[in-house]
């Protein structure tokens, strides 16, 4: 319970608050923002894909790039936990392993960023019945 | 890292809370806390998604996926398949009815394809009961810059050249309302918004106050800076309870922070709002009687000029507008009157909130851009007739509107096309008739109510519907002569001409859009004496076909009024002087020996 004072109080308090509801906006379109999927399924949690995301979500605010963020179940990689899938706007989806927080930096960086492929890449080895 | 990475958006709106989405809730909450992820996930009650037939509705964000009909059992569910395991749970997701495959994603939905939510923007999005989740989405950020940087003409200007209309249902031009109020002389002025929606069947003003009240109190606001009024009364009927409720926390939350009273913003400009509440008068939602209701007299309409803007609430200038008409002002203000006008038609811009009810699969509550057509909102957002019926007729604009047929599928839906095609656009309301619904009942019905409402002041409408009224109810008795359709013309139109407000002149338009477009069901109920849909009871005959009976007792024995007669083993009669028509016969036989007539 804050009294605002005048428009720019007004204004430091929607900034502050946005990054709360922005996630429901973001949800809207997200075919035209970069969509990143965290596999979460048992075994991704038990090899830390938990603090990928949080990794993940934390970087790409402080970085303020517009992203979605989801998390599914089980890929089927399950070798090369925690996996993520990365669908860059007009980018073919790519799968990434092994991605812990250095990994990410290196992909939210040298990937979504930059536009260089990364190592680490997982080839797809099967079609998803809506493709 | 206080963010929520998931936010479970779960309808509250007064449909899906009787249907418990508020014990949902609290299931997903404790279903959350119990797997420790209150941190990470966030149970928010939203406002109406405007989907009601199949609520209660959950929404997950950021996937955007569309849970229907939850119940509080599946709560556990959810939260430990969905949430902690990321797989959706099928048997929750929305089925499209035409093509019967599973919708994922809302996105996806015919129902929201072509639904262009602005009246609706935060409705389902945000927690109406908590005002920085309305400040993060630009909420007051129109006001503010009204305040700082518009003078009031300057912002006036700007709702005329929007070219937004009243959304109350007489479609008056909103900035040229103000315009009025403003110029008219006078150091006390009001601002009054009117949610008394009497129509029966709408629900468009509920759910903008249930789910986003501060829109409402921050046009108030708006408007109060631009006419010079520093009062603002909401006319709100007291059968919206959980509206009332909402919307006295919203005002208590805006004094709080500041948005209301004294110097807001620090400019000199002081506002408040109060309620005022009605007490179930249809009248009252006309706004010369909404203004004698507030100043405690009776609820009559008065002779209009003078018009409120000039001479109102206590003889002041008083601005009156619907709450959709309040809900878009602040949108307008900030993303440009240009925007606003390049959605909808030349002469009706902007987009207006439809409440879907009758027939249709998809019932609930939508809003469509200005100029689409009745067959896109019907069949593709309404997703069609329910159980594969014919479509017969839709009813727009409630008691006061008109039946449409098939001839007027391919009509836009704006002020001026509406009107042309004999309906009238209305507050909102759209009732959908299939083949198994009586077109004459249907008038009747919508007279039914007029006639209690009327307030009796004018003899047109106490009179003169009251004579209409008896005359459908005679012929959907079978008594009708062949003189009545003329009679019934001939006495709408004189009401329509003489009465003293829109209760009255509109009262007739239901039966005379009928008598025009289904006149052969008048037709057949006064000269054949029959109810075609099999609807009107009076009409309907009992009868035993004799090749079928066995004599086995059985509807003798249920009907109620001992009505039939016959011995063990011989062919039953009904005797069709104490038949009350109520089937209990039919059900009972099991020889198909009972048909209706």
């Amino acid at each position: 319970m804050t009294k605002i004072k005048n428009l720019a109080d007004l204004r430091e308090l929607k900034d502050k608050l946005q990054s709360k509801t922005k996630l429901r906006d973001k949800s809207e379109s997200p075919d035209q923002l970069v969509q990143i999927k965290v596999a979460m399924a048992t075994c991704c949690i038990a090899s830390g894909s938990r603090e990928t995301m949080n990794y993940i979500v934390d970087e790409l605010d402080k970085r303020n790039i517009d992203a979605v963020v989801t998390q599914t179940g089980c890929m089927g990689y399950c070798y090369a936990e925690p996996t993520v899938e990365v669908i860059v706007p007009g980018k073919e989806p790519l799968v990434f392993g092994y991605v812990d927080a250095k990994r990410a930096d290196e992909i939210i960086e040298k990937y979504i960023k930059g536009g260089m492929l990364v190592e680490g890449i997982i080839p797809v080895n099967y079609k998803k019945i809506d493709q | 890292m206080a963010d929520y990475k998931i936010h479970l958006l779960v309808c509250g709106g007064t449909g899906c809370k009787s249907s418990e989405s508020q014990i949902l809730a609290e299931h997903l909450r404790s279903s959350i806390e119990n797997q420790g992820l209150s941190d990470f996930a966030q149970v928010v009650g939203t406002g109406c998604f405007g989907f009601c037939e199949k609520g209660p509705i959950v929404k997950i964000i950021p996937d955007n996926t569309f849970y229907t009909q939850v119940k509080p059992e599946d709560a556990k569910e959810i939260v430990e398949e969905h949430i902690v395991k990321g797989r959706k749970v099928s048997r929750l997701l929305y089925k499209d009815p035409k093509s019967d495959k599973i919708v994922s994603d809302s996105k996806g939905m015919e129902f929201y394809k072509k639904q262009v939510r602005i009246a609706l923007r935060n409705c389902g999005v945000i927690d109406p009961e908590n005002i920085e989740e309305y400040i993060a989405r630009d909420g007051y950020a129109s006001l503010g810059k009204v305040l700082t940087t518009l003078t009031p003409e300057a912002t006036i200007e700007i709702i005329k050249k929007s070219g937004i209309r009243g959304r109350g249902g007489a479609g008056f031009p909103t900035g040229l309302k103000w315009e009025i109020t403003r110029q008219s002389p006078g150091k006390e002025k009001y601002v009054v918004c009117n949610a008394d929606e009497g129509d029966p069947g709408a629900f468009m003003d509920r759910s903008i106050l249930e789910g986003d009240p501060h829109s409402v109190i921050e046009a108030m606001a708006i408007n109060g800076y631009c006419t010079g009024a520093s009062n603002g009364l909401v006319y709100i009927r007291a059968e919206y309870p959980l509206a009332i409720e909402r919307l006295k926390k919203a005002i208590e939350q805006a004094r709080e922070y500041g948005l209301l009273g004294e110097r807001i913003l620090g400019t000199d400009f002081s506002f408040d709002i109060n309620l005022r509440y009605g007490a179930g008068a249809f009248v009252c939602g006309e706004e010369t009687a909404l203004i004698h209701s507030m100043e405690g007299g009776r609820g009559e309409p008065t002779m209009k000029p003078p018009f409120p803007s000039v001479k109102g609430y206590l003889g002041k200038p008083t601005n009156v507008n619907n709450v959709e008409t309040f809900a878009s002002i602040p949108v307008i203000i900030n993303k440009g009157y240009e925007w606003y006008s390049s959605i909808g038609t030349e002469k009706s811009k902007g987009t207006k909130v439809f409440a879907l009810a009758g027939k249709v699969n998809n019932v609930g509550l939508i809003e469509v851009p200005m100029g689409i057509t009745l067959r896109e909102v019907i069949f593709e957002i309404g997703g069609g007739i329910k159980n594969g019926k014919k479509f017969k007729g839709v009813q727009i604009g409630g008691p006061s509107g008109g039946c449409l047929t098939y001839k007027h599928l391919d009509v836009p839906i704006d002020y001026e096309s509406l009107i042309a095609a004999g309906a009238m656009m209305g507050s909102g309301g759209m009732i959908i008739m299939d083949e198994d619904d009586c077109m004459v009942d249907v008038a009747k019905y919508f007279l039914d109510f007029t006639v209690d409402e009327s307030c009796g002041k004018c003899t047109p409408c106490r009179v003169g519907n009251k004579r209409m009224h008896e005359l459908l109810n005679n012929i959907t008795k079978g008594n009708g002569t062949k003189d009545d359709i003329d009679r019934l013309l001939n006495l709408g139109n004189v009401i329509k001409d003489t009465s003293l407000c829109m209760l009255g002149q509109s009262a007739p338009n239901p039966v005379l859009s009928i008598i025009e477009n289904f006149r052969e069901e008048y037709e057949a109920h006064i000269q054949e004496k029959k109810c075609p849909s099999g609807v009107c009871k009076a009409l309907m005959v009992y009868e035993i076909v004799p090749e079928n009976c066995v004599g086995c007792t059985a509807c003798a024995r249920a009907c109620p009024v001992g009505a039939i007669t016959g011995e063990r083993k011989e062919v039953h009669r009904i005797d069709p002087a104490l038949c009350i028509k109520c089937g209990a016969c039919m059900d009972r036989c099991k020889f198909n020996a009972v048909i209706v007539n």
